[in-house]
């Protein structure tokens, strides 16, 4: 449930719908999201500049000149976004992953940190249904859980300075996709040949908050021959 | 035949903005745009242009262009040194803030900002550029925007929309609010912070360091002590907030900030005195000063009503 809204600035407010990090919160926080999203488009609210949901928040940030804090909060406060239903609105997506060594540059170190063989880790990973928590750090690059408990690891001590673009790493419960070449501190298990981010295309991030993931294992040759749209 | 400019020099972080781009945060996109939003609209006002059309920003250096092609009507906005070289060789001092037209063959030459660190140039008809999801902003660490999502680099074209209107020359008098004080609103974490910190946040002074760019302005000065938790929960970001990492030094974060973030905020700068801080070069001291939301929207109201009127 939304517990809290609060100013951020004078151009800016936040949704604070609680403490905790899991799918109900996360649920409740992308309806939301998805009842601005639909309002700015449909223009019933005019001035509202950005949008972005979080674990547990959504900040939406406005044009002063356009529409005051005190107008955005009262249209929150009388719409009946609880009610929307996400599965309308958001997708599936099977994402191709590869667990070569190659590119799993942490499991072999995982194997031996959390105690699970490489199969089991692979087959975790697969048969884990993931929820997009939100999407942010680099464009297109999603926040996905929740993987089993004797999954998760927490993050390098020392970030890598450089990872290739489409690997794909856990910390704690959640899963992402390095979606350009970037600096990062997850366990990388995996790549993706598949370009999650394209500012050209019509939905230029493949996935969205609220979207559900599955992985599907390829072979390192069929990573090289992989073609994007 | 076309008309363009030649890049003899791309100055030191050139790059093609207008209002931004909007309603893709959620994907990981800031909305970027020019940082000064009244010396954008001071430079599109003073060439006939409407408000949002895309101006070519730059900051301390900016670009060595020569014109090939027609006549052109231009303004520079800002406090800013530069020089047009006309093709028989005069050189004669440009007027910042004054629209004036160069012929083919001239060049323009802009040395560099005053005191200040952003600039604009703009051209009646507009440069034309590629919109994509509806701006011209330059992103550059995405590699999002016109020219490929990259600054300018010598050797370049820009090329410019005709317009068969003819400009009439307008001046503008501007000059940059000389004091250092910066107003701000509490921070969503302002209650992370000691009672000494709360105090020495508005009480102190903060420099502006060299480690700013148009992702974020780095300020170094009394360390704030964290009281609660160092990181929270990543949550979106809003330019202008101010946070503050473990080694207890603010931060501000600019246009290009990134759009999630998990340090504390202790204040949000207002939107009124945002252009006033972007301004602001390394080594001069800031002040912040708490303001509540009813001030800081009629701020706003004194800060556009500068520019409606002209």
């Amino acid at each position: 449930m939304l517990k809290k809204i609060s100013n951020i600035g004078d151009c800016g407010i936040t949704c604070d719908f609680g403490d905790e990090v899991n799918k109900k919160t996360n649920k409740e926080v992308i309806k939301l999201f998805n009842f601005i999203q639909e309002s700015v488009k449909s223009k019933k609210i005019k001035g509202i500049l950005n949008y972005t949901p979080s674990y547990n928040k959504l900040i939406i940030n406005f044009d002063l000149g356009e529409v005051k804090s005190k107008e955005v909060i009262e249209f929150i406060k009388k719409s009946d976004y609880s009610k929307i239903n996400l599965s309308e609105n958001n997708r599936t997506v099977e994402i191709p992953i590869c667990y070569d060594e190659e590119f799993a540059l942490d499991i072999k170190r995982l194997e031996k940190k959390i105690k699970l063989s490489f199969k089991e880790i692979v087959n975790e990973h697969l048969n884990t249904e993931f929820f997009v928590y939100m999407i942010g750090f680099i464009p297109g690059h999603p926040f996905m859980g929740d993987l089993e408990k004797r999954m998760q690891m927490d993050r390098l001590e020392t970030p890598r300075v450089k990872l290739p673009k489409g690997s794909v790493g856990i910390v704690e419960k959640f899963c992402n996709i390095y979606t350009f070449e970037s600096p990062g501190g997850w366990n990388i298990i995996g790549k993706t040949p598949l370009y999650l981010f394209d500012i050209n295309k019509k939905d230029a991030s493949m996935l969205s908050p609220g979207d559900t993931v599955k992985f599907k294992p390829i072979t390192k040759k069929e990573v090289l021959s992989f073609k994007n749209e | 035949m076309s008309n363009y400019f030649k890049i003899l020099r791309p100055g030191i972080n050139s790059t093609f903005q207008d209002l931004g781009r909007f309603g893709l945060q959620h994907l990981g996109i800031p909305a970027s745009g020019c940082m000064d939003k009244s010396l954008f609209f001071i430079s599109n006002k003073l060439v006939g242009n409407k408000v949002s059309e895309g101006t070519l920003e730059f900051a301390y250096q900016g670009p060595l262009l020569e014109l090939v092609g027609e006549s052109a009507f231009l303004a520079v906005s800002g406090k800013v040194n530069f020089n047009i070289i006309k093709k028989n060789g005069e050189t004669k001092q440009g007027k910042s803030n004054e629209s004036f037209v160069i012929s083919s063959g001239d060049k323009i030459d802009i040395l560099s900002t005053i005191n200040s660190v952003y600039g604009y140039l703009s051209i009646l008809g507009g440069f034309k550029l590629k919109k994509i999801k509806g701006s011209v902003s330059t992103l550059v660490k995405a590699k999002i925007g016109p020219n490929n999502g990259e600054k300018l680099k010598s050797g370049e074209k820009i090329f410019f929309n005709k317009s068969n209107l003819r400009g009439k020359e307008k001046k503008f008098e501007f000059d940059f609010d000389k004091d250092n004080s910066i107003r701000v609103m509490k921070g969503l974490q302002f209650d992370y912070f000691s009672k000494k910190s709360q105090e020495d946040f508005f009480s102190k002074e903060y420099k502006v360091t060299k480690l700013t760019d148009r992702m974020g302005m780095r300020l170094e000065g009394k360390k704030l002590e964290n009281i609660i938790s160092k990181n929270i929960k990543s949550e979106g970001i809003i330019k202008g907030s101010i946070q503050i990492p473990g080694d207890g030094q603010p931060i501000v974060l600019l246009s290009d900030h990134p759009t999630i973030g998990g340090y504390p905020k202790i204040a949000n700068v207002i939107t009124a005195d945002y252009d006033k801080l972007v301004q602001k070069t390394p080594e001069l001291n800031l002040k912040f000063k708490l303001v509540d939301l009813n001030i800081a929207e009629s701020a706003f109201q004194d800060y556009i009503s500068r520019f409606n009127n002209f």
